[in-house]
């Protein structure tokens, strides 16, 4: 899988831009349960969905906002108009897709990152999903790939058997509010023994004004298959302030591998409070790797149930906390059955006044013996505005482990800036390349066109604040 | 043809004066070694000459190319043929040799350089330093010994063919060995268009290397210049009668 491939440099400037609003159906703001009823009479579902809903929705009324972490205060939920759905249907050819939708995913370079190397592309335009395609072959082989609202329709049963089985919607206040209000996202299924080559990717994009992304992604990887899927995202900038729910839900069985790659770049008054989970079966792999640009507030923190004996995971997480943004994000690792290992390495970088947080957990089972983990986590302030903070928590429920942990805080060292100037490399190309360096084992795990994009961003979110 | 004239330089570091008043001149073609003891100010030249950020010049004028050094920023004293080879290089994580060493020939030389031709120039250099070309995939000074830092400094040095390099204890920290093959690459990269300034206190080196001038570093000051033979009297001596002179010269001033 470490498949690379090569794409055109993505200019931020596009990620800014905003098409007029066009939409056959605005929901009012607020939630109501005529509100739901109409979502899922919209979406033509099945009578189980509609009464998930509902119960959801009356979970989510009781709950109360959780108050630690980040400073939710401020989020209106009730402003939020939680499904909006673009003026067209689901395309299967580029050129069927509406103009004006098809250029601001033109200028994200999704098409042409398509034809030259991804197995299948999914984009997500607010709430539904309007281009699907996948090679043929994969499809022969039975893999499917389609957005999770076809998917409730036609793969009805897989659908039934894991939604929100892993994620459910008493975890917590958003994961209630996503079981009502979900609207679209990837469903991948992946049959038993199969190699999916090429990563399959999607791409999610909001647009409307005040219109709150609540996809679901919901992943299986049957017996000895493998996969590689990346979920990239960007949002334009607005006034209202926008709220991302998501809940990904990843089901790797025995001997199986998945890798789960995202870069998410939210415009900067998202509140990203996404849901990612995944559970492993014996002698199964997952793979995490997972940037966190941009928005206001995220709170992440994807977990790995490793419930079989000899599962693994391994989480590679990179977070960017500039001015007024409080990232709050690390991982979650479950240890339910012996012989289990995982690895987490995070990087954080902060700047301009930006806190980056590390909450991280580690938890072994009383009968999980032979447990081997290491977690790393390294900060990286680049001024003394900036905060950083870890918090690794660490539960160990029996003496035969192997664990080891190590954390360190450090600032951009002036002695390394000199050194680097005096070698004709301008201050701001300097601390650009101090920064990628620091990333450099991160940036190495994702394909190409990521890796380029992640760079891209990187020096972006450093221009303005040197001079 | 003047490289380098330095007028009276005084610098301090949090307020206390370290150079006192530093006067030197370096021609195209010469190679000049600057001697002294420990704590005398020599390290410092070579840093308030190349802009730390942390040493502050008092007083004092330096042309460097026509031009005036003191006003450029650290960049663009190496744009403009300036090269310090680092007692202590910092590592930088993340930053492979190879990037490293082509993004600043790409600043210093205003073109970005290309990919085969360059990588061909730089494992030939890399093969007279007798440094393994896996370096260049290597993270720039990590994990690197004292002697493959200090032969990276003289690579940086070969490729970015800079109009006054001047070498900060470059032989501390190397075996016999390296400081050989250093500084026979050293006086190689000399020539009539060029200039050299070697910072030791070790007068070894000069077994490998010809300086056309001697200068001694005493306190700030230099205090007294000479040719080869200065060397040599400083081996027999030590430097206590050139701090006696400097005593002698500041009573008498």
């Amino acid at each position: 899988m470490a498949q690379k491939t090569q794409i055109e440099e993505v200019d931020r400037g596009i990620y800014d831009v905003i098409n007029p609003e066009n939409h056959r159906f605005v929901a009012d703001k607020g939630l109501t349960e005529d509100i739901i009823r109409e979502i899922s009479r919209e979406k033509n579902e099945p009578e189980w969905m509609l009464e998930f809903r509902l119960k959801s929705l009356e979970i989510y009324k009781s709950k109360p906002i959780p108050t630690w972490g980040a400073d939710l205060s401020d989020l209106d939920v009730e402003n939020i108009v939680h499904y909006v759905k673009p003026n067209t249907d689901m395309k299967h050819s580029w050129d069927e897709v509406p103009e004006e939708i098809k250029q601001t995913f033109e200028r994200l370079g999704i098409p042409e990152a398509e034809r030259k190397s991804l197995a299948g592309v999914g984009a997500q335009y607010d709430s539904e999903v309007v281009y699907h395609s996948m090679q043929e072959d994969l499809i022969k082989q039975g893999v499917i790939y389609t957005d999770m609202d076809s998917a409730v329709k036609q793969h009805e049963d897989i659908v039934r058997k894991y939604f929100m089985t892993l994620i459910t919607n008493r975890d917590h206040k958003f994961s209630a509010l996503h079981g009502a209000v979900w609207s679209g996202g990837s469903f991948v299924y992946v049959p038993e023994g199969v190699q999916v080559e090429l990563p399959l990717q999607s791409y999610f994009r909001l647009n409307a004004k005040g219109a709150g992304q609540f996809e679901h992604t919901l992943i299986v990887v049957e017996k000895g298959a493998s996969l590689h899927f990346i979920e990239g995202c960007s949002a334009p900038k607005y006034s209202v302030q926008n709220l991302h729910a998501g809940a990904v839900e990843l089901f790797v069985k025995e001997e199986a591998k998945l890798r789960y790659s995202t870069i998410e770049n939210w415009s900067r008054n998202m509140y990203n409070l996404n849901t990612k989970r995944s559970v492993v079966d014996k002698n199964g792999r997952i793979e995490w790797v997972s940037g966190s640009f941009g928005s206001r507030v995220s709170m992440l923190y994807p977990m790995s149930i490793l419930r079989g004996e000899g599962a693994s995971s391994e989480f590679t997480g990179i977070t960017f906390a500039a001015k007024g943004q409080y990232l709050d994000t690390g991982t979650k690792v479950v240890h339910s059955a012996p012989n289990t290992s995982s690895i987490v390495n995070s990087k954080s970088i902060s700047k301009d006044g930006g806190h980056a947080f590390y909450r991280g957990l580690l938890r072994v089972t009383p009968n999980a013996v032979g447990v081997k983990s290491t977690v790393n986590c390294e900060s990286l302030m680049l001024d003394n505005r900036s905060k950083s903070d870890t918090l690794p928590i660490i539960e160990i429920g029996n003496d035969q482990v192997d664990i080891g942990h190590e954390a360190k805080i450090g600032r951009i060292s002036d002695e390394t800036i000199f050194y680097l100037m005096s070698r004709g490399i301008s201050e701001a190309e300097a601390k650009a390349m101090i920064v990628r360096g620091f990333v450099e084992p991160i940036t190495k795990e994702l394909p190409l066109e990521y890796a380029v994009e992640l760079n891209n961003l990187i020096t972006l979110e450093l221009e303005g604040t040197i001079g | 043809m003047q490289i380098i004239k330095i007028d009276n330089l005084k610098s301090e570091v949090d307020g206390s004066a370290i150079l006192k008043g530093i006067d030197l001149t370096i021609n195209k073609g010469e190679i000049h070694v600057i001697m002294g003891p420990n704590g005398a100010g020599k390290s410092t030249l070579a840093n308030v000459l190349m802009g730390h950020p942390s040493h502050e010049v008092t007083e004092g004028k330096v042309t460097f190319m026509g031009k005036d050094l003191l006003d450029m920023k650290v960049d663009e004293r190496a744009k403009a043929g300036l090269f310090l080879s680092f007692q202590y290089p910092q590592e930088v994580p993340g930053v492979t040799v190879e990037n490293f060493l082509r993004t600043a020939k790409k600043e210093v030389s205003g073109i970005m350089p290309m990919m085969t031709q360059f990588n061909k120039d730089v494992k030939k250099q890399m093969s007279d330093l007798d440094m393994d070309e896996k370096y260049l995939s290597r993270y720039l000074n990590q994990g690197f010994s004292g002697g493959e830092k200090k032969k990276n400094e003289i690579l940086q040095m070969a490729v970015l063919n800079p109009k006054l390099a001047i070498l900060d204890e470059t032989d501390s920290g190397l075996d016999v060995d390296a400081i050989r093959v250093v500084y026979e690459t050293v006086q190689k990269l000399a020539n009539e268009n060029n200039a050299i300034l070697v910072i030791t206190h070790y007068n070894k080196i000069l077994n490998y290397i010809k300086p056309d001038v001697v200068h001694v570093l005493v306190d700030g000051k230099i205090v007294k210049s000479g040719d080869l033979s200065l060397a040599e009297e400083i081996e027999q001596k030590g430097y206590e009668s050139f701090k006696n002179a400097l005593d002698d010269a500041s009573l008498s001033a």
